[in-house]
């Protein structure tokens, strides 16, 4: 019964993903998809981190700064292969990732917060001031676009594919990472620390694990955003950006891998949707945050669910005591 | 001989940034030890004080009374944010806890946005503008205001934290919460009372800076999160360590803004911040905590 859901979601996935293919033939409904699946692959890394690991990242826009301008710069500058470039950014990221968690999960409470917010802030600096390598705050350009089998993907619709097709992969993937022995470790983790670790889980280095998986989520994405715009600039990579993925988490329901899809796609189109958005966009995050958080703890979706169930089971004669 | 000159002068305007991310430092360290909370909400309440303040100071031109009433109202937005937003909640896990208060520092600054709008606006120095010397160093009188009343409000808040029975039991909740309640105190007012007091201590901060860096809404992120460095380098929920970690990272960041590139001086305080995480993660004078 079960398998027979989660199978129906991934047909329903791949169906919509290639109907859309078939059918959209406006360029700008790709690009706003691209970024759609671009900002997915940024939030489920983070929801694992966050939903199932029990930790936050408050500067997870330096990972995807990192695979940005590593694939930029790489690119643009020194004419490497995107794909060898990707590969880079991915080693860097999850390099730096290794080097901040090892020191800040194996202490408890906030200190893996603390550490990311410090290093987003000074990757975002080192971004706008190293003018010889990142160009600065006006930015990077000449970003050459991916090619996959000698066709270049230098329109939004065939990028469209790849994103979205990466996009499946990953959801596959964390799905399935959840439901693995792993996963119900880093659930386990996430309920009580100290139940996961009598139970003989290592905690840290699970923590460690989920977080490395969640930079380099983050670093692909960065990757994929560069060779999309085919320019990039720090300003998309600030202490606000770190945020706004975290309201999309927040908005989708942590511990909800598809829920990260419906965070991302909401707060990705609702901007381009009310131009008035951008003036409250600050508020509208901000209240997001608060209010999901202090009434509606499982998300926004989850939490509505529940309400209903919760009113049906008070219709319904039920009570708790 | 000459290197010396501007050491002074980098000397002199570290302190006084020094001491605007201790009272920041001082803000998160009371909240800490009440509630194990790390309030991040805690930079806006800067930016709030700066900017009540100048709005006062327009309709009644006294300092006194834009200062004493710039710390008042942002004490009240301090009460109100644990009523409305931290009280409530259901799961009071240290990430729910962190979201919350991140999402009311987006919000804060968001409606100081729409309130006041994006210029920045001066609030007269204390006692005017005129520097006088000092060695090679020129000093305003700003400077030695900042520094002398973060002197006097580092006293007065030891002191309340030593003699007056509330600031007593204050101090008995952050040791121990439960056997706090079972001889009587209101635990729970104990935390309210922190977030107001840690309220009008960043709002202090606000005032006293805004003179020489003008008030701007989005001027609270930065030193939030600064003040928040100082707080971490010197030692979480202690008042020396506040005040310790504020004066070295003030320091630190003027020397290394003065001697090595002033773009990178923003970047000071979060590299001390993962080095002390990293080596020394209970800060400089941390002990148990």
């Amino acid at each position: 019964m079960k398998i027979r859901r989660c199978l129906n979601r991934w047909v329903l996935f791949a169906a919509t993903v290639l109907i859309l293919a078939a059918w959209l033939d406006n360029a700008y409904y790709y690009t706003l998809l691209n970024f759609i699946g671009i900002h997915t692959l940024l939030v489920v890394g983070l929801n694992l981190l966050m939903g199932y690991g029990g930790q936050i990242s408050l500067g997870h826009a330096a990972f995807f700064g990192l695979g940005a301008y590593t694939s930029g710069i790489l690119t643009a500058t020194w004419g490497v292969n995107p794909w060898l470039a990707l590969l880079a950014g991915l080693i860097l990221a999850g390099v730096a990732a290794f080097l901040i968690g090892i020191p800040a999960l194996k202490l408890r409470g906030y200190y893996l917060a603390m550490a990311t917010l410090g290093f987003g802030i000074i990757v975002y600096i080192i971004l706008n001031q190293a003018h010889a390598l990142t160009g600065g705050p006006s930015g990077l350009s000449g970003i050459p676009s991916l090619s996959l089998a000698g066709l270049p993907l230098n329109t939004p619709r065939r990028l469209y594919l790849l994103i979205w097709m990466t996009v499946g992969g990953i959801l596959g993937l964390s799905a399935n990472l959840v439901d693995s022995r792993t996963g119900r470790a880093i659930r386990a983790l996430h309920d009580s620390e100290e139940a996961a670790e009598s139970l003989g889980v290592d905690t840290a280095r699970m923590k460690l694990k989920v977080f490395i998986w969640s930079a380099l989520y983050a670093s692909l994405a960065g990757s994929f955003y560069a060779h999309t715009l085919n320019f990039i600039a720090p300003s998309s990579f600030d202490f606000m950006f770190s945020i706004k993925l975290v309201t999309m988490v927040v908005l989708g329901g942590m511990a909800s891998i598809w829920g990260s899809l419906l965070g991302a796609a909401v707060l990705t189109v609702l901007p381009e949707l009310l131009t008035v958005f951008h003036d409250f966009e600050v508020v509208i995050f901000g209240a997001i945050l608060m209010v999901v958080m202090i009434f509606l703890p499982r998300g926004l979706v989850r939490g509505i669910m529940d309400l209903w169930e919760f009113r049906r089971f008070k219709r319904e004669g039920g009570s708790f005591v | 001989m000459e290197i010396f000159a501007p050491l002074l002068q980098y000397l002199i305007s570290g302190l006084t940034s020094g001491a605007i991310y201790a009272l920041i430092a001082l803000g998160f360290g009371i909240i800490y030890n009440t509630t194990t909370i790390i309030n991040f909400a805690q930079g806006e309440m800067v930016m709030l004080g700066a900017l009540s303040a100048i709005s006062i100071y327009h309709l009644v031109p006294s300092l006194p009374v834009a200062f004493v009433g710039g710390v008042a109202a942002v004490a009240l937005v301090g009460l109100v944010l644990e009523r409305l937003a931290l009280r409530p909640v259901r799961d009071p896990s240290p990430l729910t806890l962190i979201i919350i208060t991140v999402g009311a520092a987006v919000l804060i600054k968001g409606v100081a946005m729409l309130l006041w709008g994006k210029e920045a606006y001066p609030l007269p120095p204390f006692s005017g503008n005129v520097p006088f010397h000092l060695g090679e160093a020129t000093i305003l009188p700003q400077n030695l205001w900042v520094l002398g009343l973060t002197v006097v409000l580092v006293a007065a808040l030891e002191a309340f934290f030593r003699l007056t029975l509330v600031g007593k039991a204050m101090r008995a909740c952050s040791y121990n919460p439960r056997a706090a309640r079972l001889v009587g105190i209101a635990a729970g007012r104990m935390v309210q009372l922190s977030f107001g007091v840690s309220a009008a201590l960043g709002a202090g901060a606000g005032i006293l800076i805004a003179p020489l860096t003008l008030g701007v809404y989005d001027m609270g992120t930065m030193l939030g999160l600064k003040g928040f460095s100082a707080a971490i380098i010197g030692g979480l929920g202690s008042l020396l360590g506040g005040v310790l970690g504020g004066l070295i990272l003030g320091v630190a960041e003027a020397l290394a803004s003065g001697l090595i590139s002033s773009g990178y001086r923003d970047a000071v305080a979060f590299l001390l911040l993962l080095i002390v995480l990293f080596v020394r993660p209970q800060g400089v004078v941390g002990g148990r905590k």
